[in-house]
C-alpha cells in the first residue's frame, strides 16, 4: 500500500501548458478587476456594469471562440468582422425589403456563417492554401459585399424581431440603488445567454469529444497527428466550418443588440478576438488554448477599456493604446514562460 | 523534333518558375482589358496645374498609385523570407512616420535639408519601431503577425497623439515635386523614386549575401546558425529594412496628398503588401523569395483596382471583387490544383510517355 502510494506521489503530472495559462489569465482579470474596485469603486461596484461587459460583447465571446478553435488547429480566421456585418445588413434587409420574419432571417445568418466556413476551410484544408491569404479574401470579400447589400445604414423595425430584441433577462436579488433609493435590478440580454451556452458546449466539445481532441493533436504536431491515424484535413476543414457557423450566430447575436446593418458594424472584431484568444492563453503556433480562457480575454481586454476611462483618459485612442500594451504584456509573458518550461523539460530529459 | 522538346523544356521551366503565377495574373488582367476596352491603355500628354507637360492615363495611374504599395512588398517580402511571417503593422508604422515627417517640418521653413532631415527623424522613429517587433520576433520567438499586431493596434492612436489630433497639412512646392511630377520631367516623381529604390535594393541583393543570409535563415535557422550566420542580427535587420521601406511609403503618401490623416493614411495597405507578397509567388510560410515577384504583384493590385474604378465600381465595394479575383489567382496557383490540372492535361492530350518523363 505504501509503495503504491509513493508511486503515485513520484509521477506527478506536469501542468500542461493550456492550464496554465488559463491560470494565469483568470487569476490576472480577478486581481485587475478587484484592484479597479478598490481604487476607482464607483462603476466598479454597480453589478450592471459587470454584466454590460457582456451585454454589449456577447458578439465578441462568439467569434472569440470560433478564432480559438481556428487558432488551436494552427490556423487562423480573419473574415469573422467582415461575415458579422454582412450577416447583420443582410438580415435587416431582408427583414424589412422582402418580408423575412425572425426565423427565416435566423436561418439566412446561419446559412452565410456556414457558407463561408465550408468554403474557405475547404480551400485551407483541401487546397493547402495560407490560412490568413483564405480569410483575408473572405474579409474583403464580406465587407465588400456588405456595401453592396447595402451602402446606407438600416434600422429593422420588425415587430417581433423588436420584441426579442428590447427582451432582458432580470437577475434576481442583484442590483444597484437608483439616485431616489430605488432598487434597480440588473438585466442581462438574450445573446449573452446563447454566448454562454456556446462556451460550455465548446468547452465540453474541446475536452471530451474525438474531435476535440484531435484538434490539439493536428495543431500541436499535424505529422503526427497523421501517423496517429486522425484525419488532419477534415480536422482543419471542421475547424473553419465550426468558425464559420459561430460567426454566424456572432452576428445574429450582434444584430439583437443593435438592431441595425451597418457597413461599419464589428470593425476590427477579428483583432479583438485575435487579442481575446491570446490574453486567454491561445498559442498562435497552435495545440494550446482553452475557450474558458478567451471568455475571460474577452473580458479582460473590455474591463481595462473600462478602467482607462474611469482614470480619466477618455480619448479614444488611450484605449487602443492600452489594448497594445496589454497584447505585448501578455504575448512577452507567454513567450518568457513557455520558454522558460521548455528549457526544464530539455534538461529533465537530457 | 529538337524545336518541341525545347519549347517544352521551356515552358515547363516557365510553369514551374515562381514568376509563372504573377507574370500569369498580369497576362489575365491586360487581356480582360484589351477586350474590354482598348482605350484603356491609352496614354496621353496633357498640362498640369503648374503648367508642366506630363503622361496621364490609366496606365500612369497604376504606375504611380502602386508606388507605396511595392516599396512596401519589397520590405514585406524580406520579413517573410526570414521570419516565416509577415509584419501586419505597416500601414500603422506608415501612419507614424508620416505624421512624424510632417512634424519636423512645420517646425520648420521648408527647403531641400530640412525634407532631408525629416525623412531621416522619421526613418529613426519607423526603424525603432521596426526593432520593437523585430526584437519580439527574434529575441522572443512570437510569431511576427501577432508581434506586430501590438503596433497594429497601437499604431495609428500614437499617430494621432503625435499629430495632436488634428490632420495637419504641408504645402510646398518641393513636397509636390516629390509627390507629383518634377518640372521638366513627364513622368510622376513615385515612379522614379520607386525605380531607384528597385535598383538600389537589386545591387544590394547582388554585390552583398544579404539576400542568401536572409533565405538561409527562413530556411533552416538552425543550419544558418551552425554555418555562423546570426540569425537573430538577420531577423532585426530585415525589420529595420522594413523600417526603411515604411518610411519611404509614409512620406511619398505626405507628399502626394499634402497632409496627414492618421485615419486614411494607407489604410488598408498591410494586407494588400501580404497579397502582393504571395501573389508574387512567394511562399508566406518563408525561405526562398523573388523581389521581382512581389513588385510585380503589386502592381497587379493596383491594376486590379484601377480597372475595376474604370467598370464604374464603387470605391466600397471593390474589395469583395479584388477578393474574388485574388482568391482566383491563388486557388490556380495552389500546388493541388496544379497537379490536378497537369494530370487533366495529361489524360486530355495522351501524349506518348517517355521513359524520362515517367520518372
Amino acid at each position: 500500500m505504501t509503495f503504491i502510494g509513493k508511486k503515485t506521489n513520484a509521477i506527478k503530472e506536469p501542468v500542461s501548458n493550456t492550464t496554465l495559462l488559463l491560470t494565469i489569465t483568470v487569476c490576472g482579470f480577478f486581481a485587475m478587476y478587484l484592484l479597479a474596485m478598490l481604487i476607482w469603486g464607483g462603476g466598479f461596484l454597480n453589478p450592471q456594469q459587470f454584466l454590460d461587459i457582456f451585454n454589449n460583447n456577447a458578439y465578441l465571446i462568439i467569434c472569440a471562440c470560433g478564432l480559438t478553435i481556428v487558432m488551436i488547429t494552427a490556423g487562423i480566421d480573419i473574415s469573422v468582422g467582415g461575415t458579422v456585418a454582412l450577416i447583420t445588413m443582410t438580415c435587416v434587409v431582408l427583414m424589412e425589403d422582402f418580408g423575412f420574419g425572425v426565423w427565416g432571417s435566423l436561418l439566412v445568418a446561419l446559412g452565410i456563417g456556414l457558407a463561408m466556413g465550408l468554403l474557405q476551410g475547404f480551400l485551407v484544408a483541401y487546397l493547402r492554401i495560407q490560412p490568413f491569404i483564405v480569410t483575408l479574401a473572405g474579409m474583403f470579400f464580406t465587407k465588400g459585399m456588405t456595401t453592396i447589400v447595402s451602402k446606407e445604414p438600416r434600422t429593422a423595425a420588425n415587430e417581433i424581431f423588436l420584441a426579442i430584441k428590447n427582451f432582458r433577462i432580470v437577475v434576481p436579488g442583484i442590483g444597484s440603488y437608483g439616485r431616489t433609493g430605488n432598487f434597480i435590478p440588473a438585466r442581462i440580454e438574450p445573446g449573452v445567454i446563447i454566448a454562454l451556452l456556446l462556451v460550455l458546449a465548446i468547452w465540453a466539445m474541446l475536452k471530451w469529444t474525438r474531435f476535440g481532441r484531435n484538434l490539439y493533436a493536428v495543431g500541436g504536431n499535424s505529422e503526427s497527428a497523421l501517423m496517429l491515424g486522425i484525419n488532419v484535413k477534415r480536422t482543419q476543414f471542421f475547424a473553419y466550418v465550426l468558425s464559420g457557423i459561430l460567426a454566424g450566430i456572432a452576428g445574429y447575436v450582434y444584430l439583437l443588440h443593435t438592431g441595425a446593418g451597418n457597413a461599419a458594424n464589428a470593425t476590427q472584431a477579428e483583432i479583438q478576438a485575435i487579442a481575446s484568444s491570446i490574453i486567454g492563453g491561445t498559442l498562435l503556433s497552435g495545440g494550446v488554448g482553452s475557450v474558458i480562457g478567451t471568455l475571460f480575454g474577452v473580458m479582460s481586454l473590455k474591463t481595462i477599456s473600462n478602467i482607462v476611462v474611469a482614470s480619466g483618459l477618455r480619448e479614444p485612442y488611450w484605449q487602443s493604446i492600452t489594448t497594445g500594451l496589454m497584447l505585448c504584456f501578455f504575448i512577452l509573458l507567454q513567450s518568457v514562460i513557455l520558454a522558460y518550461r521548455k528549457n526544464k523539460a530539455g534538461s529533465r530529459t537530457c | 523534333m529538337i524545336d518541341t522538346n525545347v519549347m517544352r523544356t521551356w515552358v515547363k521551366k516557365l510553369t514551374q518558375s515562381q514568376l509563372a503565377i504573377p507574370l500569369f495574373a498580369l497576362f489575365l488582367i491586360v487581356i480582360f482589358n484589351v477586350f474590354r476596352d482598348l482605350s484603356f491603355f491609352e496614354v496621353s500628354i496633357r498640362t498640369n496645374n503648374f503648367g508642366n507637360a506630363v503622361l496621364s492615363g490609366n496606365l500612369i495611374s497604376i504606375l504611380s498609385g502602386a508606388s507605396e504599395l511595392a516599396i512596401l512588398a519589397i520590405g514585406m517580402t524580406l520579413v517573410t523570407s526570414a521570419t516565416k511571417g509577415q509584419d501586419i503593422s505597416v500601414g500603422a508604422a506608415a501612419a507614424i512616420a508620416g505624421s512624424v515627417f510632417v512634424k519636423v517640418l512645420r517646425a520648420n521653413e521648408i527647403t531641400l535639408p530640412i525634407i532631408l532631415v525629416a525623412l531621416l527623424t522619421a526613418c529613426v522613429i519607423a526603424i525603432f519601431f521596426g526593432l520593437f517587433n523585430g526584437m519580439l520576433v527574434a529575441k522572443f520567438n512570437i510569431q511576427p503577425m501577432i508581434a506586430s499586431l501590438i503596433l497594429f493596434t497601437a499604431g495609428r492612436p500614437i499617430a494621432y497623439w503625435i499629430n495632436g489630433g488634428a490632420t495637419p497639412n504641408v504645402d510646398s512646392p518641393l513636397l509636390s515635386y516629390l509627390g507629383s511630377f518634377i518640372p521638366g520631367i513627364a513622368i510622376p516623381s513615385p515612379i522614379l523614386i520607386v525605380i531607384g529604390f528597385v535598383i538600389l535594393m537589386v545591387l544590394v541583393l547582388k554585390f552583398t549575401n544579404l539576400g542568401l543570409y536572409i533565405q538561409s535563415v527562413g530556411i533552416n535557422e538552425r543550419a544558418a546558425r551552425l554555418n555562423g550566420i546570426n540569425p537573430v542580427f538577420m531577423k532585426l535587420l530585415v525589420f529595420m529594412i522594413l523600417g526603411v521601406c515604411v518610411t519611404i511609403a509614409g512620406s511619398m503618401n505626405v507628399c502626394r496628398i499634402g497632409l496627414i490623416n492618421h485615419e486614411t493614411i494607407l489604410i488598408d495597405i498591410e494586407m494588400d503588401a501580404i497579397l502582393a507578397v504571395a501573389i508574387g509567388g512567394n511562399a508566406l510560410s518563408g525561405g526562398k523569395f523573388r523581389l521581382a515577384g512581389s513588385v510585380i504583384g503589386a502592381y497587379i493590385i493596383q491594376a486590379l483596382t484601377i480597372t475595376l474604378y474604370s467598370m464604374k465600381v464603387s470605391s466600397t465595394a471593390v474589395k469583395a471583387y479584388k477578393a474574388i479575383v485574388i482568391i482566383t489567382i491563388v486557388v490556380l496557383g495552389s500546388p493541388v490544383v496544379k497537379q490536378w490540372l497537369f494530370q487533366l492535361r495529361d489524360r486530355l492530350v495522351k501524349k506518348p510517355v517517355t521513359i524520362a518523363e515517367s520518372n
